[in-house]
């Protein structure tokens, strides 16, 4: 099962011999019919991409209350605020915090999987479906779930933990207590697709290394630390660009982990309130401060584009150093 | 994929607009007429107006009621409101407002409807003076809401689990077991040393807010913000009292911490795991949903320890985006009428603000089955007139939010007392600049 994931579009074979009677149209079509067809996703990209990125920073700069109609213009007032607000800090720690305990062990799980799920094994496309499963269910229902598992009282984890002579823990009052649980659920939402994506480039990785090594006399774990991982390099990068965009804008596993008065806290000292959920806590209730809730979504997004950069900066120096097979891979 | 031969992309063209237009036609269709107007009441928590409905349809053939929200908490209910409030579009016809939230719509009342421009000052003597006001703006041009609840408070508690405590169980020897706080720490520390297995009360926070709405009210009337809505959060001596005596309560362990209204709270209900719960009248609906029919008549209602005090109720309004204003007035005032109210009372106790609705002989011999019959009309209703309202000042949702945080960090350890007044100070000085 090889999964094809270059995005590219097909391209059309360039007409050759245009009927003469068109000529001008002809050329003009040629011209420009192919910015005619890529116009849908910059139209949509505009209208909601562009536009609310632009209005949003439009509202920062303003002392907005969300149903006020006065708007004051402020400047740059919102952000100065902002960057001396140890509440903002605190949940850009909590983001970070959480984005690295969970995106760690995610993908060495879910390169363990593929590396299982690679092996002959019996009914393997039932198996390799079956990771996907987590998937596919609704984020607000595992996280309403997984809030019941960590309860502090009457959760089944602490009941666990109680069976083998460990004290109770507060999941959603104990700041690092509350990362695990919430890197949990995300966990087990995302290893299986991060594995199926693994899988698809370890099954592109061609045979006769492995036999060549086999002949060297590597063993099997040998074969997968200095066959395997070096090739998979590319991909392992994708993955974690992937996680690091969901994971700094982590919201709905938090957000649903807590119930209760004021859930978007994150629990009575913050302990596990993201930069969206502050956002929306400034944006809405209960403070309705657009203008501020604006702001903190621009610092996120140069926050997230800071990030990225980093990751191509990493993908250039890794994925250049893999030889001829890593721009190969990297297309997969 | 081949590029479309010209005239047969000219042809899907066609094809599809055609479809759009047809569509589009038959969708406009159904618009206006002589259709049945549907009315959408915005509620949370428990209201009480299903049989309410039921009789408004059976009266005016013309209206279909859709109710949303009905269990939800405040906290979820509130943004969506705002929300829908600012993007002009998505609010019921009918919204309620709970009084925590009044103050900031009526910054800006451009939102909703004038109800005295339709005939609602006729209604004046239908509410307890205070409610009126309440719903009024400011310059006392504008009424935003129509009254529908007040918050007389008594104390809830379990009579099963007080006989198990030793502890009397009927509603009058249980009054007097608790004339003041300090009294009902000690009834509790007693609780606490029989060893149940279950906690004196549910959460520090609820009963931190009863405490300081009592005092408050017996005092100058107001809590975090003064009358002229300057923040007196570290000033105000209600709020200090409010907080030490709320310390005194953690301190001696009566406390479940289920967290209010989390998954938590509604189990420790369920698997009756505290024996009291401070009671604003619209709460025994509140523990009705969540205790569940296995708990009918274990429950019962006592007094609320000191004098008195009003938590939490409610307005009607109708929102300016609402497309069947007239319907939606109506509706409203047959809603917020006595006759509305005590119906809502029936069925799911929340008080009536409506005077002529508190002496009604319905109001005044009602029982409630669920509570073990005990006298819910008398309970609540007998010192309703005199409640006193305590003022509520621009930001006071924020500011309550970190009080009563700053409580929950104390009851679950994370913070000593002194610090956490540091805390509830410092952040709402902080909350309530933003």
């Amino acid at each position: 099962m090889t999964v094809q994931l270059d995005a590219r579009p097909p391209v059309a074979p360039k007409a050759d011999n245009p009927r003469p009677s068109w000529g001008r149209l002809s050329r003009l079509d040629t011209r420009f019919s192919p910015y005619l067809y890529i116009a849908p996703f910059f139209l949509i990209f505009g209208v909601f991409g562009a536009y609310p990125l632009a209005y949003t920073f439009w509202v920062s700069l303003h002392d907005w209350d969300l149903l006020g109609t006065n708007h004051p213009f402020v400047g740059a007032e919102n952000y100065t605020r902002l960057l001396a607000d140890t509440d903002f800090w605190h949940a850009l720690v909590n983001t970070l915090g959480i984005f690295v305990i969970s995106t760690v062990p995610q993908l060495l799980a879910a390169l363990w999987l593929a590396n299982l799920l690679n092996r002959g094994l019996r009914a393997r496309t039932g198996w390799r479906m079956a990771v996907l499963v987590p998937n596919v269910t609704s984020t607000a229902a595992v996280a309403i779930v997984f809030g019941v598992l960590f309860g502090r009282e009457f959760g089944m984890i602490n009941w666990l933990l109680d069976l083998v002579g460990v004290d109770a823990i507060g999941w959603k009052s104990n700041r690092f207590a509350s990362w695990v649980a919430i890197s949990a659920m995300v966990d087990w939402r995302w290893t299986g697709y991060n594995a199926l994506i693994l899988l698809a480039a370890m099954q592109a990785i061609p045979r006769d290394l492995y036999e060549a090594a086999a002949i060297d006399g590597a063993s099997r774990v040998r074969q997968f630390w200095s066959v395997t991982v070096p090739l998979l390099k590319p991909t392992i990068i994708f993955c974690t660009i992937i996680a690091t965009i969901g994971g700094l804008q982590l919201f709905t596993e938090p957000r649903m982990f807590h119930s209760g008065t004021n859930p978007i806290r994150g629990g009575p000292l913050r302990e596990s309130q993201t930069l969206t959920m502050y956002m929306f806590e400034n944006a809405f209730a209960p403070h309705y401060n657009f203008g501020y809730g604006s702001a903190v979504a621009w610092l996120l997004f140069a926050l997230i584009a800071i990030v990225a950069v980093l990751n191509v900066l990493i993908l250039r120096r890794l994925g250049g150093g893999s030889g001829p097979n890593g721009r190969k891979g990297a297309a997969r | 994929m081949a590029v479309l031969p010209r005239r047969r992309l000219a042809a899907v063209a066609l094809a599809a607009t055609t479809a759009l237009l047809v569509t589009a036609g038959c969708g406009g269709g159904d618009e206006p007429g002589d259709g049945p107007v549907t009315l959408t009441v915005d509620v949370f928590g428990q209201f009480g107006y299903e049989q309410l409905y039921q009789e408004y349809m059976a009266a005016n053939p013309g209206v279909k009621i859709v109710e949303r929200g009905t269990g939800t908490n405040l906290d979820e209910y509130s943004p969506k409101l705002t929300q829908w409030l600012a993007a002009g579009r998505g609010a019921g016809d009918v919204v309620a407002i709970e009084e925590g939230l009044m103050v900031e719509y009526k910054a800006n009342p451009g939102n909703f409807v004038n109800l005295l421009d339709h005939g609602a000052a006729d209604l004046k003597g239908n509410f307890l003076e205070w409610k009126w006001n309440a719903g009024l703006t400011a310059d006392g041009k504008q009424l935003i809401g129509l009254g529908t609840d007040v918050g007389g408070i008594a104390m809830c508690y379990r009579k099963d689990l007080f006989e198990k405590a030793g502890l009397p169980t009927e509603r009058d020897e249980v009054s007097k077991l608790w004339p003041t706080w300090p009294d009902y720490i000690a009834t509790g520390e007693k609780f606490v040393a029989a060893k149940t297995g279950a906690s004196f009360l549910d959460a520090a926070t609820n009963t931190f807010n009863t405490i300081l709405l009592q005092t408050a009210g017996n005092s100058d009337g107001y809590s975090y913000y003064d009358t002229s809505e300057k923040l007196v959060v570290d000033s105000n001596p209600a709020v200090r009292q409010a907080w030490d005596t709320t310390m005194d309560i953690i301190d001696s362990g009566l406390s479940g911490k289920y967290g209010s209204w989390s998954e938590e709270w509604v189990s420790a209900f369920k698997q009756s795991k505290f024996a009291t719960i401070a009671c604003p009248a619209w709460m025994t609906g509140v523990i009705e949903a969540n205790a569940g029919t296995a708990a009918q008549g274990k429950w019962d209602i006592a007094r609320v320890p000191g004098n008195g005090g009003n938590w939490g109720g409610s307005h009607l309004a109708v929102p300016k985006q609402s497309k069947h204003q007239a319907e939606a007035i109506e509706l409203a005032k047959f809603l917020t009428s006595a006759k509305g109210q005590i119906g809502a009372f029936k069925a799911k106790g929340p008080l009536p603000s409506s005077p002529q609705a508190l002496d009604d002989p319905a109001i005044t011999g009602a029982t409630n089955a669920y509570f073990s019959g005990a006298p819910v009309g008398s309970i609540f209703g007998s010192g309703a007139k005199s409640l006193k309202p305590v003022y509520m000042g621009p930001k006071n949702q924020a500011v309550r939010t970190e009080v009563e945080n700053a409580v929950r960090t104390v009851e679950l350890g994370q913070r000593s007392p002194a610090q956490g007044w540091t805390d509830a100070v410092t952040n709402a000085k902080k909350a309530a600049a933003k």
